[in-house]
């Protein structure tokens, strides 16, 4: 089984979130950058399927130099490739027929992608990936089995779970439950080295196709303060909530 | 031309996001100076959307399409699209609406916006804000494409009357080759949703393990409330996945959030941040929830929280 895994270079989840240039760029000073926690899972559960079904895993992303950490870090875990497409993911369809273009000439059997990442949480790219290519699709995926060419995924839906039953090829838009956060894994010193000498490929983009255009960031109005209630008069929270905020 | 939004059902009858997703659109259509269309599948009373404004609803009936597949849904809304010759579809951030968005978006070849928390800021071009970096920021996006897709936060932009008559036509397509077969569905349904309840109850670590969760499970009780944890709380096995929330966690964004023993990490924060009234109840007064919540108790989780349940059993009983 060849699988392919999206890998989602954003900031950490503790980052100050600023914005420079007339508020039109995120402010990267002081910012560390890590694998998309979503994505993260999805790479972990590739492991698995590479360590105990033999699978190849490749991962990839679509972004300039500066993502090469992020997917050196993704080989030092483990994956075999690392492909960039060298160019700045400006949308959600750009970053999707990138990747689909990628997909199609390395005919993958399974591509991992994340439920959403955590910078811009347009929670797309997969859906659109899927239909480019014609494969089956399952989004918020929380488990995966793979027998042969039929899948077993388990999908999150509101207030509980359902499992589907599916043929390669397969995209899934992962989240934890695929594994569990104890599985997650830390590279290693062998890793990391292992890792500087495995391939990281770069391409170029094919085509320039995007669907929209982003304009300026803003913050959240800063809220008020606090109203505290003493432990001794939680008559009052209730009043308040009632009266005050007419939540109750 | 025409707003063309997807109304979800759940047994037949429309789910609260439908009705938002329709105030929303006849927003739209109002700022666009169109019509309203509404796309659902085996409804019971199609007609009840007319309320919050949509003039006509496409609704399927078909006992085969009675459990959701993502596929043949969005071979639903594609050709409703097509039919009423939208421009702009709407859909809701439910799982299912989150599913086939991006499907739909392939299919239609449509510029597509997720999380978008108001009416557009201008309709040419067609500019949303939504919201980025988990709710910690609003970024505007303009939508390019002939066909735009928005999809719409939960509980942002809220449920708006505008009764009209709405007229309800039957609509079939064939179905899509959808290769998933569904073989299990594990829902309780005697409980209420994350992403469907007004008011959420969320333990953390300070009620120091899972067998003091029947504090959180009576509060969420006399509430009619959701319940909810932090991530530590489910890594650790006190509480099923499914109900941590936060940013790597399902998202809330209810009326009334009520935090009880949660410190407020930053990631925690991000994930409820759109729910409109935070409570927070701690031992420490410094615990960061404190500068995001709205109403704050410090105090003991364990007396608190009893004490809290008794007064709005005869809160509802006085208001009964
Ligand atoms: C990549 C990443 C992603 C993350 N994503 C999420 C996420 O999605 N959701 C999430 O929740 N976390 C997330 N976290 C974890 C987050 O950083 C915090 O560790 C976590 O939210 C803390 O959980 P907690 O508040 O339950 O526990 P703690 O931080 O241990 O807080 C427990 C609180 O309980 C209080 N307390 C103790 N005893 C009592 C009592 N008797 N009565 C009342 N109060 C009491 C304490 O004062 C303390 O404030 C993430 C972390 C990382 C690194």
């Amino acid at each position: 089984m060849k699988i392919l895994v999206c890998i989602s270079h954003v900031p950490d989840t503790t980052s100050k979130i600023n914005f420079v240039e007339n508020d039109t760029q995120f402010d990267t000073n002081g910012v560390s950058f890590i694998i998309n926690p979503n994505d993260e899972f999805g790479l972990t559960r590739a492991m698995w399927f590479k360590e105990k079904q033999g699978a190849s895993v490749d991962v990839i992303n679509v972004g300039d130099a500066t993502t090469e950490p992020t997917l050196r870090k993704c080989l030092a875990i483990g994956a075999d490739n690392a492909i960039r497409v060298n160019a700045t993911p400006t949308d959600s369809f750009f970053v999707a027929s990138q990747i689909a273009e990628v997909a199609k000439s390395g005919n993958y059997d399974l591509i991992i992608a994340g439920r959403e990442s955590i910078d811009y949480n347009g929670g797309v790219v997969q859906g659109i990936l899927a239909e480019l290519l014609g494969a089956n699709f399952v989004n918020t995926c929380v488990g995966l089995e793979v027998e042969g060419t039929t899948a077993t995924a388990i999908r999150e839906i509101d207030g509980g779970k359902e499992t589907l039953k599916t043929s390669l090829p397969l995209v899934i838009g992962g989240q934890k439950g695929l594994v569990e956060e104890s599985d997650l894994r830390i590279p290693n010193m062998r890793g990391i080295m292992m890792a500087r000498k495995k391939p990281l490929n770069v391409v170029e983009p094919t085509g320039n196709e995007t669907h929209t255009t982003a304009g300026s960031f803003s913050k959240p109005e800063p809220k008020g303060s606090v109203t505290l209630v003493d432990a001794s008069n939680i008559d009052q929270l209730v009043d308040l909530l009632h009266k005050e905020a007419k939540v109750i | 031309m025409s707003v063309l939004l997807y109304a979800e059902t759940e047994n037949g009858i429309f789910k609260k996001a439908a009705f938002e997703v329709a105030s929303y659109a006849k927003g739209v259509a109002d700022a666009l100076g169109t019509n309203v269309v509404a796309v659902s599948v085996n409804a019971n009373d199609a007609s009840e959307l007319g309320k919050y404004g949509v003039q006509k609803v496409l609704n399927i009936s078909n006992e085969s399409l009675n459990s959701f597949k993502a596929k043949t849904y969005t071979t639903i809304i594609t050709e409703a699209a097509k039919q009423e010759n939208s421009d702009v579809v709407i859909l809701s951030s439910s799982a299912n609406s989150k599913y086939i968005s991006g499907l739909l978006a392939g299919q239609l070849k449509a510029a597509i916006a997720s999380n978008v928390v108001k009416l557009p800021v201008s309709t040419s071009p067609l500019t949303v804000e939504r919201t980025a970096f988990t709710n910690k920021a609003f970024q505007q996006t303009v939508l390019n494409t002939d066909i735009k897709i928005i999809s719409v936060s939960s509980n942002a932009y809220g449920i708006i009357e505008n009764e009209v008559t709405a007229e309800v036509v039957d609509f079939s397509v064939s179905p899509a080759d959808d290769s998933i077969e569904i073989t299990n569905i594990d829902k309780a349904t005697d409980k209420v949703s994350i992403a469907d309840a007004e008011v959420v109850v969320s333990g953390g670590r300070g009620l120091k393990g899972p067998e003091n969760w029947n504090l959180i499970e009576d509060l969420a009780d006399v509430l009619g409330a959701a319940t909810a944890c932090s991530k530590p709380v489910s890594d650790m096995g006190w509480r099923p996945h499914d109900e941590h929330v936060g940013q790597t966690g399902k998202p809330v964004a209810s009326n009334l959030y009520i935090a009880i023993g949660i410190s407020g990490a930053i990631q925690h924060l991000a994930g409820i941040n759109a729910s409109k009234v935070k409570v927070v109840i701690n031992t420490d007064p410094e615990a960061p929830f404190f500068k995001a919540a709205d109403y704050g108790v410090v105090g003991d989780a364990f007396e608190v929280v009893p004490e809290l349940i008794e007064k709005l059993k005869a809160f509802k009983a006085s208001n009964a």
